[in-house]
């Protein structure tokens, strides 16, 4: 008898077990849930900035494999120049600038700019992408090391050698997009120059620049990119690299509208060579152009 | 007596087991270009079921798993488009309205209408669409071609690219399915 119940029970067991289970998925939520948790991948931030960079800086954003980014840089004259000046758009400088995705977490750049007709380039390295999701990383992790040369001549002949001429940056990122809207980073910075103007000027420069980002909307954003400089500036100077502005976006474009008080756009310049003062009114306007041309296409769009 | 009658309702359900279809990599992809410029999307990691005893088909679809030719465009899709950060996910449920057409067991091709909610962008309307289920080795693969409509899920295109972008997206269905195990 004790032994037929038991039968019984383990048959009803048996049977409730596929029940169970056609239970378990019988509606769409149900359907959704066994998805979720069968497939929590791993999902890489995306679209930290709109452009890899900030506005003279490089942004933690990296160009996809296969992308070129050609950039077209301007800052104009400080605007305390009033309207006869026209704010200092009687005053051009630019930067031609080429940036090439190798992969999608290596860069390299090429720059040229008319002021002191510097040439630069650059390889730019992301470690480690945020994610989330499994295994997931809460911050975006890079690294920077660059090269500028000024073709002018120096107009002593003794000291009007190539290695005079160059200097180096290496720089450190790491940021962290906070939600969809808000985006913020770090870059410590080295700067080498190899030769400097004043005997008291250091060779050795170290800033920590911030970048930041606030979507006002899906196409617009403000920005902010600053560099205050913690070793090795000029004695008596408190003047640092400040940026602000808005990246707009639209189609193929990036524009990125600001006003700022360096009018270099290499590390060495904006770092180094920016001398106008904020609290003296002296700033600029400036616009960065950029344009992505995909060179190595995606083939698999399925049509 | 009613061992066996229990032995056979058990049977019966795990049978009822391999009634129900799934896949987690089946292809959905889109075309809302013009003349102009060339825009498509491929996701190949659909996950979509459907009970062939009840006749509800399901699918769910990462938006962010769609891939273009161009990363740019796929930036922009998920950016500015499908706000992928706030609508993660469409969703498709629906029920086979002819399902006593379609013979599970046998392989052939059935022209199969199904009704139901298709939800985009955050966005749930009612559709009717018109596809086949194709069975062979007694795998369903479900395929359809249907239009919608950007305005209908309140996707906005800009005045400034208005010419390059169409107003209603072609899709296509191509999603194979295997036996859900329990």
């Amino acid at each position: 008898m004790i032994i037929n119940l038991i039968k019984h029970y383990i048959l009803l067991i048996i049977v409730l077990i596929p029940i169970g289970m056609q239970a378990q998925f019988s509606d769409s939520t149900d359907f959704e849930k066994l998805l979720d948790t069968a497939n929590p991948k791993k999902e890489y931030v995306r679209y930290a900035f709109k452009s890899p960079r900030v506005i003279n800086g490089h942004s933690m954003e990296m160009l996809g494999k296969g992308v070129l980014d050609f950039r077209i840089l301007h800052r104009f004259g400080t605007i305390d120049g009033g309207l006869r000046e026209l704010f200092g758009l009687d005053q051009a400088s630019m930067r031609l600038g080429f940036d090439y995705g190798i992969t999608k977490d290596l860069t390299i750049g090429y720059g040229r700019s008319t002021l002191n007709k510097e040439l630069d380039g650059f390889l730019k390295y992301r470690i480690i992408q945020q994610s989330k999701g499994q295994k997931s990383f809460p911050l975006s992790i890079l690294w920077v090391s660059g090269i500028t040369l000024t073709t002018v001549k120096i107009i002593d002949p003794e000291l009007n050698k190539l290695v005079n001429r160059t200097a180096y940056y290496h720089q450190l990122i790491v940021g962290k997009k906070f939600g969809n809207a808000f985006t913020l980073q770090l870059s410590p910075t080295l700067l080498h120059r190899n030769l400097v103007e004043y005997a008291t000027d250091k060779n050795n420069m170290v800033a920590i620049g911030i970048g930041g980002r606030v979507k006002v909307s899906n196409r617009t954003a403000f920005i902010l990119d600053t560099y205050p400089i913690v070793y090795g500036a000029r004695s008596g100077y408190n003047i640092f690299p400040l940026s602000v502005g808005v990246d707009i976006e639209t189609g193929g474009h990036v524009f990125q509208l600001h006003v700022t008080n360096a009018r270099g756009m290499n590390e060495k310049a904006f770092l180094a060579e920016t001398t106008h003062d904020w609290t003296l009114g002296q700033i600029q306007f400036g616009f960065n152009l950029s344009r992505v041309f995909t060179i190595v296409k995606n083939t698999d769009t399925g049509w | 007596m009613r061992i066996i009658l229990m032995a056979m309702i058990s049977l019966l359900c795990t049978n009822m087991n391999a009634q129900k279809f799934i896949t987690k990599t089946g292809n959905v992809n889109f075309s809302a270009g013009s003349p102009i410029e060339k825009i498509e999307g491929n996701n190949r990691s659909v996950a979509a079921m459907l009970d062939a005893k009840t006749g509800t088909v399901n699918f769910i679809i990462q938006i962010k798993s769609f891939v273009f030719e161009k990363q740019l465009m796929q930036e922009h899709f998920n950016e500015n488009y499908m706000e992928s950060e706030k609508f993660p996910k469409s969703s498709f449920k629906g029920d086979i309205s002819n399902l006593s057409s379609i013979n599970f067991s046998k392989d052939g091709e059935y022209p199969t209408d199904v009704a139901g909610k298709l939800m985009v962008h955050g966005v749930s309307k009612d559709v009717k669409v018109s596809g086949k289920i194709i069975i062979k080795n007694g795998k369903p693969t479900l395929k359809a071609n249907f239009n919608i409509i950007l305005a209908d899920y309140g996707i906005e295109i800009p005045g400034a690219v208005k010419d390059k972008i169409s107003k209603e997206a072609k899709v296509q269905v191509n999603c194979s399915l295997d036996s859900m195990q329990p």
